[in-house]
């Protein structure tokens, strides 16, 4: 086992991996930049190196720096934790031709799923069902009509180059496809200089269901079970929850059979997350694999009882994971919202200094948060501040409980979503456990 | 130099005129004692150096913040020169050569004033200004973060 990690990251995340490592008694090192230089993390580890200015591509980006923080602290392993250098596979292979374990999967694996066409490609031999649509771009409008007529109504036309929802139609009968597909045409063309189409198959009142993995270096691998993140904003997800409600048993057991196959065809050695579509009939299609630890890891930990940054850096270190699937029991329902420093209205950000803090408490409610009263909520970075999960024996008791443990929360000076969380708690659509990606975004 | 003591200021001062103060003075610290009440304020993200963005961290920062009370009057104009990266500090090129520079030499603007080796790199860290090296503040091999002092220097002026 290592002796010494050094933590590239900041916030809560940081905290997290920090409190891994002092209960497997390692010590720790942080590299922070200046605007986290008086942070919790950094106060409670063993050693901290400053790395750099608050800008992130001069601190937790800089890939020479934090190298050269591990040298100089003798640190064995690097715990990118999430967002910036976690999922960049030449800082893991920069890492490994120094000498410093990367904590994460190996490089090879994470680039293959950082390849958005070869990651599909991957997934479709290896069995995982994705989003019928066109192979490449589109060669006009008689192909789409076509392929529409194959795959079935309602499809959506994208433009190839595009994003942030320009660019793309829905489309839910023959009639109008023709016109769509014009529209998108000169669309695409103003804005973005490409007039290249593509088309698939449009997955209505879609849930977000994510498959928590797990391999070791011997190629054991076994799921924790999915998380429903489908309550989220512009792609910001905002709360998660596992188990996923409402999710037929044969769903449930071909998205733990997809994601295996995903995870064994890149011999996937860490802790791992496989992205699934999932609609109201529940088919479900492979959208993405993140290769790192995620923000919501924690409602899996509270139903498993298995600590996924001990799994990470346990698997790193070489050691094998010990135990089998039906040694993977899942107990009851946990939740987890996301408190970010924003304006629960307009979703801006508020950063600012945190004039008091008082953090819940009681049966069943874990706070991961890096939050301390006066602490400057730095503008430099994402605006998470703190994650509030509970457990509860079933969804009904977990949902009362977070509203529970939401209510008694304190956090002044800066804005939070947390009026946000206790509308959404209240919502008969979400008690019903009804949440799809589209209703939110609409109605809250 | 932070703190200052008006001589012969208001009876009293309430917590936001003192604020305001420091403010108005962009001022890192304020320390104000009156009719038996004492009111410091420190501000975190005090003016100091305007941070750098991307490369081309500027070696040489704002003006030395005072580290003690007692230091004298007459060391406020000096310079500290500050390590633009994280890594390993060396005073000369060589393990066998002379420093690049000791106590009290002259130095010209863009003379190396030492090596931070990040990586396997070795960068030559330049003085900004001209002057004269009052103090070496790191020992040679000790490795140094981002910001961390090197130098204390007299710029000529």
């Amino acid at each position: 086992m290592f002796h010494k990690i050094l933590i590239a990251n900041r916030g809560e995340i940081a905290l997290r991996v920090l409190r891994a490592c002092r209960e497997m008694g390692i010590r720790t090192v942080i590299a922070h930049s200046t605007a986290d230089a008086d942070s919790r993390p950094v106060r409670l580890a063993d050693e901290s190196v400053c790395i750099g200015p608050p800008d992130p591509h001069a601190s937790y980006l800089n890939i020479p720096s934090i190298i050269s923080a591990a040298a100089i602290t003798d640190s064995e392993a690097i715990h990118p934790g999430y967002g910036f250098l976690s999922e960049n596979p030449a800082f893991a292979e920069i890492c490994r031709a120094c000498g410093i374990t990367f904590i994460g999967p190996a490089p090879e694996a994470i680039r293959l799923m950082g390849d958005k066409a070869q990651a599909r490609e991957m997934a479709k031999h290896a069995g995982a069902p994705l989003v019928p649509g066109s192979e490449g771009t589109l060669t006009g409008v008689d192909e789409a009509q076509a392929l529409a007529d194959s795959i079935g109504y309602p499809v959506i036309v994208k433009a190839a180059a595009g994003g942030g929802g320009r660019g793309m139609r829905i489309v839910r009968e023959r009639e109008a496809l023709a016109r769509a597909y014009a529209t998108c045409q000169a669309e695409a063309g103003a804005a973005f200089g490409s007039s290249e189409l593509y088309l698939e198959k449009f997955v209505e009142e879609a849930r977000h269901v994510e498959v928590q993995v797990l391999g070791d270096k011997n190629g054991m691998r076994l799921h924790l079970g999915e998380r429903d993140c489908s309550v989220q904003r512009r792609h910001q997800k905002l709360l998660e929850e596992a188990p996923a409600p409402a999710l037929l048993p044969e769903t449930r057991a071909g998205l733990y059979k997809a994601a295996l196959a995903v995870a064994n065809a890149v011999n996937y050695a860490s802790a791992g997350t496989v992205e699934f579509l999932v609609d109201h009939e529940g088919r479900f299609y492979f959208i993405e694999m993140n290769t790192r630890i995620q923000v919501e890891h924690p409602v899996t930990e509270m139903i498993t009882g298995i600590d996924l940054v001990r799994e990470q850096i346990r698997i790193a270190a070489g050691e094998g994971l010990g135990y089998k699937q039906s040694a993977v029991r899942f107990i009851g329902h946990a939740i987890e919202c996301r408190i970010n420093a924003e304006d629960p209205e307009h979703f801006v950000p508020s950063p600012g200094r945190i004039t008091a803090w008082i953090a819940p408490g009681g049966p069943g409610v874990r706070v991961d948060s890096h939050l301390m009263p006066g602490y400057v909520v730095p503008p430099h970075y994402d605006s998470l501040i703190a994650k509030i999960i509970v457990h509860g024996h079933d969804r009904g008791e977990a949902i009362a409980r977070m509203q529970r443990a939401l209510s008694e929360t304190v956090i002044e000076g800066v804005k939070t979503t947390i009026p946000y969380h206790l509308k959404l708690l209240a919502d008969p659509a979400f008690v019903a456990g009804e949440s799809t990606l589209a209703r939110l975004e609409q109605n809250l | 130099m932070a703190t200052r003591r008006p001589a012969a200021g208001p009876a009293r001062f309430t917590v936001d005129q003192v604020v305001e103060l420091a403010v108005r003075h962009n001022l890192a610290e304020l320390e104000v004692e009156a009719a038996g009440t004492r009111i410091r304020v420190v501000r975190e993200h005090a003016p100091a150096a305007p941070g750098p963005r991307g490369e081309g961290a500027p070696a040489i920062a704002a003006p030395l913040p005072q580290p003690a009370a007692d230091r004298a009057e007459s060391t406020a104009h000096l310079l500290t020169v500050e390590a633009p990266m994280v890594g390993t500090f060396y005073r000369a090129p060589k393990p066998d050569a002379p420093p690049f520079v000791n106590e009290g030499d002259a130095i010209k603007e863009g003379q190396v004033l030492c090596i931070v080796e990040a990586m396997k790199l070795m960068n030559e860290i330049e003085a900004r200004v001209a002057g004269r090296i009052v103090k070496v503040l790191v020992e040679n091999g000790q490795p140094v973060e981002f910001g961390q002092p090197l130098f204390l220097m007299d710029p000529l002026r």
